[in-house]
């Protein structure tokens, strides 16, 4: 009997997977294959159309403009996500103890910070009239941004949320590059300043390749968090103004839930996680090779 | 020697600012009043605090009713997680069976499962199940978002413990079940206690599927989704609007103390030991 207690303990975990995450991951692709619109949710019996929907979103301009936004969105918010979490990361390393603990003790904070309360923050912080934002700028002596409304022009919102997505995510980022930092012997450090190079060389043919994994671990992580990007986007502008920072799973809800077109919208989805999978499939290969041999 | 320090010191200060700010501005604007908050000169030091902005936000319609049923599916949702995920922790950790191998790597993979693309057909299963505007819908929801997270940071606990230690509890005639409870549990409870909390925070900020599935029943509301319109129930109340925003951050910001000071060590020594 031993035999079969592993199976019945897991049991539980593989049954919830299935109904709660397989079954509606193959709902959705069978709903981007089917006609399936307010009449078939309230009396079922939907029928299938092959590729029809997929014809109808990937013929549409309006879908490739959202793909090109959705790309702009990850590539912007990521490279600035990296680029600032390793220098916060290589800055807190050189900072001393007690200056050190209060940087890292406000980027805790920031990174406890709820998401739909950061967004109410944010949008407080660039309110037009009374939002401290418009008051610094305005005092700086940019005298445009007095009483400035950041969300009503598509360009600034985006800017918003990319300042939003970036404050948030780089608390994660920077301190596990740091603490992966501590783990580098200073020998290395040493006899690479003995041979004279640079603080750039040492970044480069020290730091850098002994941390690459951890930076391709973070990079994916990133790119599936920003790329997958909703509550902020919806709870700030709901892909607004004139769709201006509509991305791709903002622009699925709305297909499905304003306009009723379910079917639509779930072959946006398909579409977005094949998207997705892509564009990461080598370095999720190879995680999850990594994973396995350490089992 | 200062000197050369100087432009890391400002560096570290622009980004303590940076980080510190937004948050400190929300609870500075919660106890202001509503005179100072409408100066054109802001002031950046609470001279007259008050708390009249908490006293509106507490007697906003239905705050309580929110607070309740965001409490109620997320201690729900991690007290199901952490029964379920410590059972398959101790499979995968102490046990050698067929389909292991394959268990774990379908729970790293279900741990990047793209959560927001089954937003519709989860809207349409809970529609055809009578489970829409239902919290126990949201509660499942919760419950596997956070399973397989939990499942490996337990899992790494477990690994973290002997099994020497409940070879010699068997030996002296305990049932295995015995053993587990009085030898291994004692020594997991910290990891289970940080677990839980971490899977709290995630349940308790979840906003995509609270604000999809709960749409005709909005005393079913949770808190995130009511924060978020809050233009409707402040208007232009900016107070009021952060003195909520601040409550709602106040259990994690008490979580993230808890945790801070007792486990960074103990759950990252956990969760990296395979």
């Amino acid at each position: 009997m031993p035999g079969l207690w592993p199976y019945l303990l897991v049991a539980p975990t593989v049954l919830g997977a299935a109904y709660l995450l397989l079954y509606p991951l193959l709902r959705s692709v069978v709903i981007s294959f089917q006609h399936f619109r307010t009449g078939e949710l309230i009396r079922g019996g939907a029928a299938f159309v092959g590729l029809e929907n997929y014809q109808e979103v990937l013929g549409s301009g309006e879908f490739w403009s959202v793909v090109w936004r959705t790309l702009l969105w990850t590539a912007v918010n990521v490279v600035l996500i990296m680029v600032i979490s390793t220098l916060v990361a290589l800055m807190i390393a050189r900072l001393r103890k007690r200056l050190r603990l209060a940087v890292m003790s406000g980027l805790v904070l920031t990174w406890a910070t709820p998401v739909l309360a950061a967004t109410t923050i944010f949008q407080w912080l660039f309110q037009s009239r009374l939002g401290v934002v418009n008051w610094l700028l305005a005092t700086l002596g940019l005298e445009s941004f007095r009483s400035y409304t950041w969300f009503a022009d598509g360009t600034s919102t985006f800017v918003i949320l990319v300042v939003l997505v970036v404050w948030q995510s780089v608390p994660f980022a920077a301190l596990t590059l740091y603490a992966a930092l501590t783990t580098i012997p200073a020998e290395l450090y040493e006899s690479a300043r003995i041979d004279g190079a640079t603080g750039w060389q040492i970044f480069r043919n020290v730091t850098f390749p002994i941390l690459r994994p951890l930076f391709g671990l973070i990079t994916s992580l990133e790119v599936i968090w920003v790329f997958k990007c909703f509550a902020q986007i919806w709870a700030i502008s709901r892909g607004g103004p004139d769709g201006a920072t509509t991305t791709l799973p903002v622009y699925a809800f709305q297909v499905a839930q304003s306009l009723h077109k379910y079917d639509l919208g779930a072959a946006i989805s398909t579409l977005t996680v094949l998207i997705l999978v892509a564009a990461l499939i080598t370095h999720l290969r190879r995680m999850l090779r990594h994973e396995g041999d350490q089992l | 020697m200062r000197l050369r320090r100087l432009p890391l010191t400002l560096a570290a200060l622009s980004v303590l600012i940076v980080s510190v700010f937004p948050v400190y501005w929300m609870v500075l604007t919660a106890f202001k009043p509503t005179r100072d908050i409408q100066a054109d000169t802001p002031t950046f030091w609470p001279s007259h605090p008050t708390l009249d902005h908490f006293a509106t936000a507490i007697s906003a319609d239905g705050f309580g009713l929110f607070w309740r049923n965001s409490l109620l599916v997320t201690v729900s949702a991690v007290l199901a997680a952490m029964a379920v995920a410590l059972l398959a922790a101790f499979a995968v950790a102490r046990m050698r069976w067929r389909g292991r191998r394959g268990f774990i790597l379908m729970v790293f993979i279900a741990q990047m499962a793209p959560w927001e693309a089954l937003l519709i057909s989860m809207f349409i299963i809970a529609r055809d199940t009578g489970m829409l505007d239902k919290l126990s819908m949201l509660s499942l929801i919760y419950f596997m978002t956070t399973l397989p997270f939990t499942i490996v940071t337990l899992r790494g606990f477990l690994a973290a413990i002997p099994p020497e230690l409940e070879e010699a509890a068997q030996m002296d005639g305990a049932s295995r079940v015995v053993a587990f409870r009085r030898v291994v549990f004692p020594l997991l409870a910290p990891g289970l206690m940080s677990t839980s909390l971490f899977g709290f925070i995630t349940a308790w900020n979840e906003f995509a599927f609270a604000n999809a599935l709960i749409i005709k029943n909005q005393d079913d509301r949770t808190l995130p989704v009511w924060l978020s319109s809050f233009s409707n129930i402040f208007g232009t109340d900016w107070g009021a609007t952060m003195a909520a925003a601040t409550l709602f951050m106040l259990p994690v910001l008490l979580i993230f103390l808890v945790l801070q000071r007792r486990v960074t060590s103990g759950f990252t020594a956990g969760a990296i030991k395979g």
